[in-house]
């Protein structure tokens, strides 16, 4: 039977709505996602400094805000923690560069589903419009963490915010995954069906390999944070008692009984592991486009990376009762879940080992985009070392309750994907805008950021050490963390300085959108597909014919070539290779 | 976007041979398919894995007998007979018999209709014996049998049941809804929209039907939605799609019969 590949034509929309609004354009729908993401950590920053603030000066009377109360501090760990992790760290790298890069780079015209695509942008922004509603409603936003952890997020009375807002954000997070799934089936299918001729899987970029990846891994995830939503939802609303055992909030028996906490940490963590490499494997594989283009040398151990990252994304689900070790789980378990943790340190030290070659002399370009890789390569092992620490049950029952977790995981996952991103838009922005951002303020804008993370993040380790416990809002009350408090007051600087460092990259952007120099096609001489068409690109990426691919995405320096580098469609051959 | 102009207009993008072949030989809406399946089998893994979970720790009661599992076994051989009229759709579009890919498509709706119907009469007739969610809208003068003692023993019998059901109960609905938008088209509207309203009127406001029901509508709106913003004629391609779809709802099935009903029966 004939099997054509899908064929959608559709042609470059007219009116204002159809081509920035409802655009079915993966360039249009990108950007957007970025803008959403751009407002989303906006938002996710501003929370985290009025968390730092009031653990400094938990009785300073702030404009606008008010006092921070205690409980008003677990809302904005909550709210911090689900607007950077989803609407954030999975937006911006996955739904925005993904969106826009994927199938310039493989040669595609577009999506092979674009009305899903721009369904899944439309349901992501719902997403985000019903998690921010959560404030303003009466209690105001949750109190239960990122994690959601039942009994809190299970009944009504157990706090605050665990009425409407917490039924809010669990339908926001409902509405996010179905997102997902229609973002995960697209970028799969496309990747599948729609490379141009001559680009083999081996001959992929390997930020397409990470989007590819981080497709299945959401694929697979999401499908089952949105069945645990689904009971929440149900033990909340209609009295069921999946995640509530016998209980009694403030005097007053609960009518739920016989359910298990644990089922929510089971079935939270199945997703909640795979989702941290949906945040991380696309800042893996721009740090490898960037390393090997501003080196000028072609990656080192390309097989070795697919491979790499195809083994973090399988042993990503098999590892989630790492995070359950304080569950009293048997130890033999343990066992199992800590070996399998500490064998993805195999794949990310090939990673890490191969992206160090990749820069060994190499004829280094500092521009930008490459300090914010290198400054990813960076951050990814420093937050990387604490990781085999916490694998160990012994030591992560000691370690898990304080703020050495909050700083390992804000260095691998949060800032190390955020420098993912930042190298991301400093890379391809002469292509989607096309104009030039700002080199210097780009710079600045880099060394205070770097410095900035790791005088925030780094005395966390200490301060976890130390036995200062996470989620506590203020430590006047306890003797011995009161002795902590000057090492968080100069976090606390650290952090206003770093998110007043950040206005520096708005403005550049902003600025460079309407006022930077023009860029050409292809301003880092680069090699795969999206820097051989013009800037921006035209509706259908490669006005109207569809490239043919002949070498493979990063040969840079071939003896023989009449330039350093060598486009991925040039169809001569050279000699040694 | 279907106009003729449009159409014209547009780029000319999709050319057979342009592109490397497709991996697994398959086109993109298959693959597409087979891609939510697998997403969707975790969903329902999710829920059969809260349904272990709960009941490898708790004393579980076998409340069903004999007519409850005579109902299940004749839903069972609706949806098994409807996957075979399913296939046998497909083979009539693949040969091009537009006739009879509609004739064995309607029989397979009407299959899962009885099915879904079957479902219904079943749920209402538990919850008037007292099968039971606390905070589920609950029939005057339930009765307080054994269904009732063993909610209000171990809620967690109704809560899996209903949660596993219902969830399954929306995908047979999805899926009738859909082969009836690929076997009628525009025709399906109207008869959907009649079967709502028919039943949001003759089913009694004490019966989570008469609430459920809205599930036709907002399938109704989708639709509208679909059939008006891409009006293009189906092909052999879209119904095996759909046939993919309504194969899986049949499978999950398989094993929510045996886990659900079977295993919870007592056998006296």
């Amino acid at each position: 039977m004939a099997t054509p590949v899908s064929v959608h034509a559709h042609a470059a929309p007219q009116g204002f709505i159809r081509k920035y609004i409802f655009s079915l354009d993966h360039k249009v729908i990108g950007i957007q996602y970025f803008f959403l993401a751009l407002t989303a950590v906006f938002v996710g920053m501003f929370l985290s400094l009025l968390m730092r603030i009031h653990m400094i000066w938990p009785t300073a009377v702030l404009p606008i805000v008010g006092e921070i109360k205690p409980e008003q501090y677990l809302s904005l760990l909550t709210m911090h923690g689900t607007i950077m992790v989803f609407f954030v760290l999975t937006t911006a790298p996955q739904g925005g560069f993904g969106n826009y890069v994927l199938p310039i780079q493989i040669g595609a015209p577009d999506m092979a589903f674009p009305v899903l695509n721009m369904l899944s942008f439309w349901t992501t922004f719902v997403g985000f419009i019903v998690i921010i509603a959560a404030f303003f409603v009466t209690g105001g936003a949750p109190l239960h963490g990122w994690t959601g952890y039942p009994p809190l997020s299970a009944v009504q009375s157990a706090g605050p915010g665990e009425g409407l807002g917490a039924d809010l954000w669990i339908t926001s997070i409902a509405i996010f995954c179905i997102a997902s799934l229609m973002g995960a089936l697209n970028f799969i299918t496309t990747t599948l069906d729609l490379r141009a001729k001559g680009m083999s899987l081996m001959r992929m970029p390997l930020t397409v390999w990470s989007w590819f990846i981080t497709a299945i891994l959401g694929l697979l995830a999401f499908g089952v944070l949105l069945s645990a939503g689904i009971l929440l939802l149900l033990d909340r609303n209609m009295g069921t008692s999946f995640y509530v055992p016998l209980i009694n909030v403030n005097g007053v028996m609960m009518g739920h009984k016989g359910g298990s906490p644990l089922l929510w940490q089971h079935l939270f963590w199945f997703f909640g592991h795979p989702e941290v490499y949906i945040a991380i494997l696309p800042g893996m594989g721009v740090t490898s486009q960037v390393l090997s283009t501003f080196s000028r040398k072609p990656i080192f151990g390309y097989k070795a990376m697919v491979y790499a990252m195809l083994a973090i994304g399988f042993f990503g689900f098999m590892v989630w009762g790492h995070h359950m070790f304080m569950s009293g789980m048997s130890p033999y378990s343990a066992f199992a879940f800590s070996i399998l943790t500490m064998c993805i340190g195999v794949p990310s030290a090939i990673k890490t080992f191969n992206w160090l070659g990749t820069m060994w002399k190499g004829h280094i370009r500092f521009d930008t985009p490459m300090l914010y890789a290198i400054g990813f390569v960076s951050l990814f092992v420093s937050g990387g070392l604490s990781g085999p620490f916490l694998a160990q049950p012994v030591l992560d029952i000691q370690l898990h309750d304080t703020y050495f977790v909050v700083g390992h995981f804000h260095l691998i996952m949060g800032v190390a994907a955020i420098f993912g991103i930042f190298a991301a838009t400093y890379y391809w922005f002469p292509k989607m805008f096309g104009r030039m951002m700002n080199e210097t303020w780009g710079r600045i804008h880099f060394f205070i950021t770097l410095a900035g993370t790791y005088a925030i993040f780094m005395p966390m380790h200490y301060l976890g050490m130390a036995g200062q416990t996470r989620r506590y809002s203020q430590f006047t009350e306890v003797a011995y963390q009161t002795k902590l408090i000057p090492l968080q007051t100069f976090m606390t600087y650290a952090a206003i300085i770093t998110i007043a460092a950040q206005f520096i990259f708005v403005i550049n952007l902003f600025w460079s959108m309407f006022k930077g120099p023009k860029a050409s096609d292809n301003p880092w001489e680069a090699t795969t597909l999206e820097w051989t068409t013009t800037t921006p690109p035209p509706h259908d990426n490669f006005g109207g014919v569809t490239p043919v691919v002949h070498h493979g995405p990063y040969e840079y320096g071939v003896p023989g070539a009449p330039r350093d580098y060598v486009m991925q469609n040039d169809p001569a051959t050279y000699a040694a290779h | 976007m279907a106009d003729a102009t449009l159409e014209h207009a547009a780029v000319g993008h999709g050319a057979p041979g342009a592109y490397e072949a497709p991996l697994f030989g398959a086109y993109s809406k298959k693959v597409g398919m087979w891609l939510f399946l697998a997403s969707d089998s975790l969903t329902f893994g999710a829920l059969l894995f809260a349904f272990s979970y709960n009941r490898i720790y708790t004393d579980w009661p076998t409340p069903f007998h004999v007519a409850s599992i005579t109902n299940a076994t004749i839903m069972t051989a609706c949806l098994l007979s409807s996957s075979l009229t399913m296939v046998l759709g497909v083979f009539a579009a693949q040969r091009g018999d537009r006739a009879w890919t509609r004739n064995w498509l309607l029989a397979t709706m009407a299959f899962g209709t009885a099915f879904i119907v079957l479902h219904g009469m079943e749920w209402t007739k538990l919850i008037g014996e007292g099968l039971a969610l606390p905070g589920f809208p609950r029939p005057a003068g339930a009765a307080t049998g054994e269904l009732a003692e063993v909610s209000k023993n171990t809620p967690q019998f109704a809560a899996t049941f209903f949660g596993l059901t219902a969830m399954h109960m929306l995908h047979v609905t999805i899926g009738v809804i859909y082969l009836g938008v690929v076997a009628l088209r525009k025709l399906f509207l109207p008869i959907l929209g009649a079967i709502w309203l028919a039943g949001f009127l003759l089913i009694p406001s004490d019966n989570v039907f008469h609430y459920g029901i809205h599930v036709l509508l907002i399938g109704l709106v989708l639709a509208t939605v679909i059939l008006f913003l891409k009006p293009k004629d189906y092909d052999a391609h879209d119904v095996e799609v759909s046939g993919l779809y309504w194969h899986f709802v049949d499978l999950v099935w398989m094993f929510i019969f045996p886990l659900v009903y079977l295993m919870s029966t007592r056998i006296s």
